[in-house]
């Protein structure tokens, strides 16, 4: 099986696609010629030509908009956000076109669009460049919203999006990039939207997050069980909405001590819905109080080294915050 | 010889006492100290007072300077003593300290013998701070398996039991750790109260809204006891939380003085025929008492006052409350603006107010505003008592019964009507001389009633 890079694994999830169904295009800003500021789509207008891989004005609004209603005439729109920054523009589009046309025309409409956005800091991107905008999206019912941790499930979970029925909003991690990558088949699989997945067992604390922050919660788990023979259970969301309700208290239920972690800023962040599910269902089983970290709730991820470091999660933190609850 | 250092700590000097200030060393290091010798002198919110020593040694060194204010228990002074058993139960060795502090620094090393823990002699500190929070988790499983708490040591922070010390003890042995001799799975012994069941601590809860009696005030007969319950209404309520209020805030003082209503008897006896007449209400004496009052009050503004912690504020109305019982409550519905009616006004008054309590007619704006009570307490007789000032008031006057007795007067005796006025004052706000040149006032005013007073 090769080992991909995550982003080679998006890269392939839309060329296979394209190949497999012709009403899946590609539209946003630089995709074409350039192949996307990050080399996402690199390649696939040469392979399927401009008609399919379109270079869209610097108008995110448009870009949503035209998407959505190739998506309803019958298409597979792939809409790329350069950065998720750039998407308030198309919040509106998102928001109350894409999400509520199915409910709006009693299923006279659908809208089978994906929008992918590249979310995270650590880039020294600064406001711009950085922002994980997946609290502004999250809870708003109508809409799909799925953020891979690896390479395989990014290839999975986006060849989901593109056959899903109903808008799909993918969070990629521009860390993860080219920094994760892993085992993912050649042949043709999915991976679910609203499946979480267990990436460590273990039996003495619960990490619950999404996307980047799960890696630290890997290399601080191995090192808590060298160091301390604490076992930590790592459970990726994968989807953040719908959230895997059963996933997550069957994670939660093994240890009775959970932390959720994300990188966007704890107040009204994807955690504090996780941590009430958990609080709704599952307190006789908790044996300490749910604990989140997340980012600070600052305006924007600062554009200096020393406060980007400051604002975004490491490992270090993960390891210092998995103790401190595994010792509770 | 083994010498032993140990450390002198701030006392308790009074029950409410947090801390205390160091005003002076008496002892200066190398100093010896003989047992209760004073050490040093302390000033507190309460007292000045030397500490004495409470053991016999030599004073190594002062851990807190002149005028630095500590708290209760904090260690001031070093005092190095002979190691002998005696004066170990008096202050703790320094050495015992440490060797106390490191003990809970090690549960990140102790979790990996997790398993063993149950089964070995661990030992349970039962004053470990997180010792008795119980998690849901680790409830529902002793629960469950019937696992007594107790027994159970805890690995968690602040010897905490963690749910890895139930899952550990359940696979133990419920021989071990078993809730009781027969085995039976029953609840832990601290299991957790019935939310439902009320907590009191003491007297009434005053803070939830009162039950209103479904029908009948006395009822729930408890069947084989020697007492029945009665539900406490909304006036009850009131009344208890007033004057709960009243006592626990004012500073009660107390005063009473005797006044001759010879001639005020004599007056109403010649007016309370034509005032019935002309007037169809009955003239008590206490329009003529208000109104005595009222005007002592203008003397005196400071009776008529509320005391506002980092002030006084004094009422320009005068507002009498007058306090009208019926049978199972007490109101005091406001005559305002006392001081500018006259007699048969305040009769009218007195009477309109007392005829719609009985009714109950009363209405929310008839029982505001007072800034003065007066009592007719002399109706049940009473010739002595001691009020409760009418909270937020800054005092409260009462009318005894008048009665007949001997007095002297111009060293020969007389038949006398004899009535005592009883005052309850804010002692916060008012002072003896103030009070009785109050009282005094109050006193003239009624005897200088005489049968040329006009009602009107």
């Amino acid at each position: 099986m090769p080992v991909i890079e995550y982003i080679d694994a998006i890269r392939l999830a839309m060329k296979e696609e394209m190949e497999r169904d012709n009403d899946v295009f590609v539209l946003g800003e630089d995709v074409g010629l350039k192949g996307g500021v990050f080399g996402t789509t690199k390649g696939l207008q040469l392979q399927f030509g401009d008609q399919r891989v379109i270079d869209a004005p610097l108008a995110e609004s448009a870009i949503a908009g035209a998407a959505i209603g190739a998506a309803m005439a019958g298409m597979k729109p792939i809409a790329e956000m350069q950065y998720s920054d750039f998407m308030f523009p198309a919040t509106n589009q998102i928001i109350s076109e894409a999400a509520k046309i199915r409910y709006r025309s009693n299923n006279d409409w659908d809208c089978p669009i994906v929008i992918r956005a590249p979310i995270g800091g650590g880039v020294f991107g600064g406001l711009y460049h950085s922002q994980c905008t997946e609290s502004v999206f999250f809870g708003t019912p109508g809409l799909k919203i799925v953020a891979p941790a690896t390479a395989y499930d990014a290839k999975g979970l986006l060849k989901a999006a593109i056959r899903d029925p109903d808008p799909v909003i993918f969070f990629e991690n521009k860390k993860c990039y080219r920094l994760i990558s892993d085992d993912v088949p050649d042949d043709d699989y999915i991976v679910p939207i609203g499946k979480a997945n267990v990436m460590r067992e273990g039996s003495d604390i619960t990490v619950i997050g999404y996307s980047m922050p799960l890696h630290f919660a890997m290399q601080a788990a191995e090192e808590l069980s060298q160091e301390h023979g604490i076992e930590a259970h790592i459970l990726d969301l994968r989807t953040i909405q719908p959230l895997d309700r059963e996933g997550i208290l069957e994670a939660v239920a093994k240890t009775g001590k959970v932390l959720i972690v994300h990188e966007d800023n704890k107040t009204g962040g994807v955690g504090a819905e996780v941590a009430a599910i958990i609080a709704e269902e599952l307190l006789y089983e908790l044996d300490a109080p749910i604990r989140r970290l997340c980012g600070p709730d600052v305006p924007a991820m600062p554009i200096n080294p020393p406060g980007e470091k400051h604002y975004l999660l490491n490992k270090e933190k993960l390891k210092a915050a998995m103790l401190e609850l595994a010792k509770y | 010889m083994a010498k032993q250092i140990i450390e002198i700590t701030m006392p308790q000097l009074a029950e409410s006492l947090v801390s205390a200030t160091i005003e002076r060393w008496l002892k200066e290091p190398g100093d010896s100290i003989d047992m209760y010798e004073p050490i040093c002198e302390l000033i507190t919110d309460k007292v000045n007072a030397e500490l004495p020593s409470t053991v016999r040694g030599k004073l190594v060194k002062h851990l807190v300077g002149v005028g630095e204010t500590v708290g209760i228990g904090a260690a001031i002074c070093l005092v190095e003593v002979e190691a002998t058993g005696a004066t170990d139960n008096v202050a703790n060795p320094v050495i015992q300290q440490s060797e106390a502090a490191e003990q809970p620094s090690s549960p990140s090393t102790s979790r990996p013998q997790l398993a063993g823990a149950g089964s070995g002699g661990a030992t349970i500190d039962a004053n470990a701070p997180m010792r008795n929070r119980y998690s849901p988790a680790v409830q529902k499983l002793a629960a469950d398996n019937g696992i007594d708490l107790n027994r159970v040591p805890g690995t968690g922070e602040g010897g905490r039991i963690t749910r890895k010390d139930v899952l550990a003890a359940v696979a133990a042995g419920a021989a071990t750790f078993g809730t009781s001799s027969n085995g039976v799975a029953s609840i832990p012994v601290s299991a957790p109260m019935d939310p439902k069941t009320q907590v009191r601590s003491s007297g009434m809860h005053l803070s939830e809204s009162p039950r209103i009696p479904s029908v009948e005030t006395q009822a729930q007969e408890a069947p084989g006891r020697g007492e029945y319950f009665i539900d406490i209404t909304p006036v009850r309520n009131t009344i208890a939380t007033k004057m709960r209020q009243s006592v626990s805030e004012i500073p009660h003082g107390w005063m009473m003085i005797e006044v001759d209503v010879t001639d005020l008897v004599l007056l109403r006896n010649k007016l309370k025929g034509e005032f019935q007449n002309r007037e169809g209400i009955n003239l008590t004496y206490m329009p003529f008492l208000i109104k005595a009052a009222v005007n002592a009050i203008k003397d005196y503004p400071i009776m008529n006052s509320v005391w506002a912690v980092d002030k006084i504020i004094v009422k320009r109305d005068i507002n009498i409350s007058l306090s009208v019982g019926t049978e199972d409550s007490v109101v005091t519905p406001v005559i305002r603006n006392a001081d500018q009616k006259n007699i048969a006004g305040i009769a009218h008054e007195i009477d309109d107010l007392a005829r719609r309590t009985r009714e109950k007619k009363l209405k929310l704006d008839d029982i505001q505003g007072g800034t003065f009570t007066v009592n007719n307490t002399g109706s049940f007789g009473s010739i002595l008592t001691q009020p409760i000032i009418n909270y937020p008031q800054a005092a409260i006057l009462t009318f005894e019964s008048i009665v007949k007795r001997p007095v002297v007067i111009n060293d020969m005796i007389g038949v006398r009507s004899m009535v005592n006025l009883c005052l309850s004052l804010d002692h916060r706000i008012l002072d003896g001389v103030i009070c009785g040149r109050f009282l005094q006032r109050v006193k003239e005013n009624l005897e200088s009633y005489n049968s040329d007073t006009k009602l009107y």
